[in-house]
Formats: structure tokens, C-alpha cells, sequence
């Protein structure tokens, strides 16, 4: 798993009002060359959490991104590969992200992350008779449910 | 017609290891997947300015459908359910990164980060209960209510299903819009049984210009395949021989019972000794229209 997709990621756990950014455990990292792109990473520089990516770099080993940025360094060519170094070719192969709330543990093996929640973890929506409603179409499917629901 | 998947058992039990090799090594699935994915980044009509983009591949399986996202140029993250399945998408060392996720949990990522999503033939699974637990409105709803806000304003999701029936493609399409998705569905060769397609093109966002759905391939009398026109040009050359057929023929093939029929039966129930009218002009006459 790449840096660019932790720091998109966040805990959807039941109940966590601010699940970003996951904390890594670093066991393996390893780095695959990708091509250099400079219009992808000044796109997407405005979405970045710069503050966790610096976090994240170093906890994998990689401590040379400044702590400050200004959007206008992305014109100096040395700061987008050290940019891109960091957001895409750092990749996290065995390890495990944890939930800055809950503490609770995403094992990373073979450089995926197993991001499956326990039943008891899911968000549980409630379903209003208006979903209800609309999705079964007919009123007495509708009632049948109603009882089943609630 | 082969039984659907989504029948036989749960995504991550029925995707076996057995199941993910099968499904990758078979070229007429790869050939399949890659169309309906490159059909897919067409209808996601992302700017054409040659910038990468970070896309999501939901149900990503093996990693087919990421290809054709890397062909294309674009960062893509994929999730899915059968571990086996994103086992091969290793061994084929794909591009992409890797999440082994359950859509209807909800997808985990911040706010307005996703360019743009596809998927190719996996929201259905989301109409099964495979678990007690499981209750497939409030996962189409969980899943639906996170795409929106893991989206950018304006991006769009393009997400080939199968939907069973009618009312399963009203259920995901009504929750679609309920999470505030504006769009619609685009159905790829409408007449054929075969190659029918549908995509369901979602835009972020209020409907603007930018959001029209766009039409399908093949709507209007676009020939689909070889095979389909063919035997169409023969049927319109057909000669009609004679002109003056009798007009209602098939009437008289149907099982009517006649003037001869009533005739036997009434001496039958006479000879019974049963009071029945005489036989006259107006037995087992037909009725006028207006009657």
C-alpha cells in the first residue's frame, strides 16, 4: 500500500468521529520505481494531508519532506520528486494501520490491508419507512416489513 | 442460462482460490472485463488533459478492470472482498493499490478525495443477505451514502451491474439517488440478450449540463452483432404468394365448438329425459358484435 492511499483512508469504525489519519506499524516497506508525473501530484497536492503524510514518511523511513509547504513549491522540480518519492513509491508490505480512536488493528500482509470490520463495528443506519417505502414499492410488502423492522 | 453467481454463495466464499484462478486465466472473462471497463472510463468522461487521476475500482476482483485504469494512465485503488481473488491481483503484480474491504461497510476514505469511481459488476452482490446480519438496504445505503462523500463535487461513478429483475435496478438506483447522486442508467445494446450492458453513471452533485446521461451504445438500430442483422434482411425479402388469404384463419383452427357439437349434445341430454329447447335457426348462432 502506497502513502497516497493512506492518506485518503480513514476508519469508518461505529462511533469514530475523526478516523484519520490511520497510525502505521511499520514491519516491511519496500519501494517500486513509478514514473514521474508532475501534473498528477500538483492536482492532487490540494487533497493531500501534508501533516500526515510527513507523519507517515517517517514512521516508514523516509524523513526528508519538510514539515512546512506553501503550494507555491510546486514548481521547484526537487520538491515534487521528493513528493513523489514519498506519496508513490513508498509501499507499507507487511505491517498493520491502527485507528486513532478505537486502537483497533487492520493487519497488512502482502501489502494489503484487510480493512473488514466485525459486525458489531458497522455503522447501523436507521431505515426510515420512506426507504422502506421506496424500495419495496407496494404497501402491504411494506407492512410485512414494518413488522419484520421494528 | 447458467445460474448467477451471486446465488450460489457469498463473494468472498464463492471466489475461491479455485473460482479467482479460473476467472483470471479464462480469456473470454479478460476480454469481457476489459471492454466493460474501458466502456466504463468512457462514460466517466474525466477531463481530457492527460493529468492522472486517483480513481477507485470497487470490486476490483483480480484487478482486470485496474488495467485498463493504468492503461489509461490513472492511480487507481482498488477494493474487494474475496481475498483469493486480490491474491491473483498480487501475482499479476497490477499497479493499483489494494484494499480487502466490504463495500456495503462503507468505504473508508476522507471526504472529496476520489476523482472519479468504477466498478465492474459487483453492486448486485449487495442486493443478497449472505449473513444474518446482513440487510441489503442498509448496506446499498451505507455503501451509496459513502461513495458520495468520499467523492470530489462533480466526479462521477460509473458502476456496471447485473440487477436480477426490475426491482433489484430500482432498489440500487433509488438508493443511489437518495444518497444524492444525480444520473441515470445507460443501457449498451438494449435489444440484444447477450451483450445488453447496463452502467449506472452517477454524478456528484446537483444535475448540471455536465451531468446528462449519455446514450447508450447501440439504441437506435446500431447493429450489435454480425450474426443479428443477417437474419433480419431475410425475414423483411420474404414474398407474400397469396394475396387472398382468409382473413381470420386462425379462428378456425381454434377448438370451437360448432352448430353439431350443441346439435349432439342437446338430443344426448333429450334422450336423458331433460327439458331442452327445440333446435331452431338461432341454435349455436354466433351473437352479433354489438350485442
Amino acid at each position: 500500500m502506497r502513502l497516497v492511499t493512506h492518506n485518503m483512508m480513514s476508519s469508518n469504525i461505529k462511533g469514530v468521529a475523526n478516523g484519520f489519519p490511520l497510525l502505521i506499524e511499520a514491519a516491511q516497506v519496500v519501494e517500486k520505481e513509478v514514473d514521474f508525473n508532475a501534473d498528477f501530484l500538483k492536482n492532487i497536492f490540494a487533497r493531500i494531508e501534508w501533516k500526515a503524510l510527513v507523519e507517515a514518511s517517517k514512521t516508514m523511513g523516509y524523513s526528508e519532506l519538510l514539515d512546512n509547504v506553501e503550494s507555491s513549491m510546486l514548481d521547484s522540480e526537487e520538491f515534487l520528486r521528493k513528493f513523489h518519492h514519498a506519496l508513490l513509491e513508498i509501499h507499507l508490505e507487511e505491517g498493520a494501520l491502527v485507528c486513532p480512536e478505537t486502537g483497533r488493528k487492520f493487519p497488512i500482509t502482502k501489502g494489503i490491508p484487510n480493512m473488514l470490520l466485525h459486525e458489531d463495528e458497522c455503522t447501523v443506519f436507521v431505515l426510515t419507512g420512506h426507504d422502506l417505502y421506496h424500495s419495496c414499492g407496494t404497501p402491504g410488502v411494506l407492512k410485512a416489513l414494518s413488522i419484520a423492522v421494528y | 442460462m447458467a445460474s448467477r453467481p451471486e446465488l450460489q454463495a457469498p463473494p468472498e466464499i464463492f471466489y475461491n482460490d479455485d473460482e479467482a484462478r479460473k476467472y483470471t486465466s479464462s480469456s473470454r472473462i479478460m476480454d469481457i472485463q476489459a471492454k466493460l471497463s474501458e466502456r466504463a472510463v468512457e462514460l466517466l468522461a474525466l477531463p481530457d488533459d492527460d493529468v492522472p487521476r486517483l480513481l477507485l475500482d470497487i470490486g476490483c476482483g483480480s484487478g482486470l478492470s485496474g488495467e485498463t485504469l493504468t492503461e489509461n494512465g490513472h492511480h487507481w485503488v482498488g477494493l474487494d472482498i474475496s481475498p483469493s481473488m486480490l491474491d491473483i491481483a498480487v501475482e499479476r503484480e497490477v499497479e493499483g493499490d489494494l484494499l480487502l474491504a466490504d463495500m456495503g461497510q462503507g468505504l473508508g476514505f476522507r471526504p472529496g478525495v476520489i476523482d472519479g469511481a468504477i466498478s465492474i459488476s459487483a453492486v448486485q452482490w449487495l442486493c443478497n443477505a449472505d449473513k444474518s446480519s446482513h440487510e441489503p438496504r442498509m448496506r446499498l445505503r451505507a455503501f451509496f451514502g459513502s461513495l458520495y462523500r468520499c467523492l470530489a463535487r462533480g466526479a462521477r461513478a460509473v458502476l456496471q451491474v447485473y440487477p436480477e429483475n426490475l426491482a433489484q435496478r430500482e432498489l440500487i438506483l433509488g438508493f443511489a439517488m437518495r444518497a444524492g447522486f444525480s444520473g441515470g442508467v445507460v443501457v449498451d445494446y438494449p435489444h440484444s440478450t447477450k451483450m445488453r450492458k447496463e452502467y449506472l453513471v452517477l454524478t456528484c452533485g446537483s444535475p448540471s449540463l455536465s451531468s446528462v446521461t449519455p446514450n447508450g451504445k447501440g439504441e437506435d438500430g446500431e447493429s450489435c452483432s454480425d450474426e443479428d442483422d443477417s437474419g433480419d434482411e431475410e425475414n423483411q425479402s420474404v414474398s407474400v404468394s397469396d394475396r387472398n388469404r382468409p382473413r381470420k384463419k386462425h379462428k378456425l383452427n381454434k377448438k370451437v365448438k360448432g352448430r353439431d357439437w350443441v346439435l349432439r349434445k342437446k338430443e344426448q341430454m333429450r334422450r336423458k329425459g331433460n327439458a331442452v329447447p327445440l333446435d331452431t335457426k338461432y341454435t349455436a348462432r354466433k351473437r352479433k358484435a354489438r350485442f
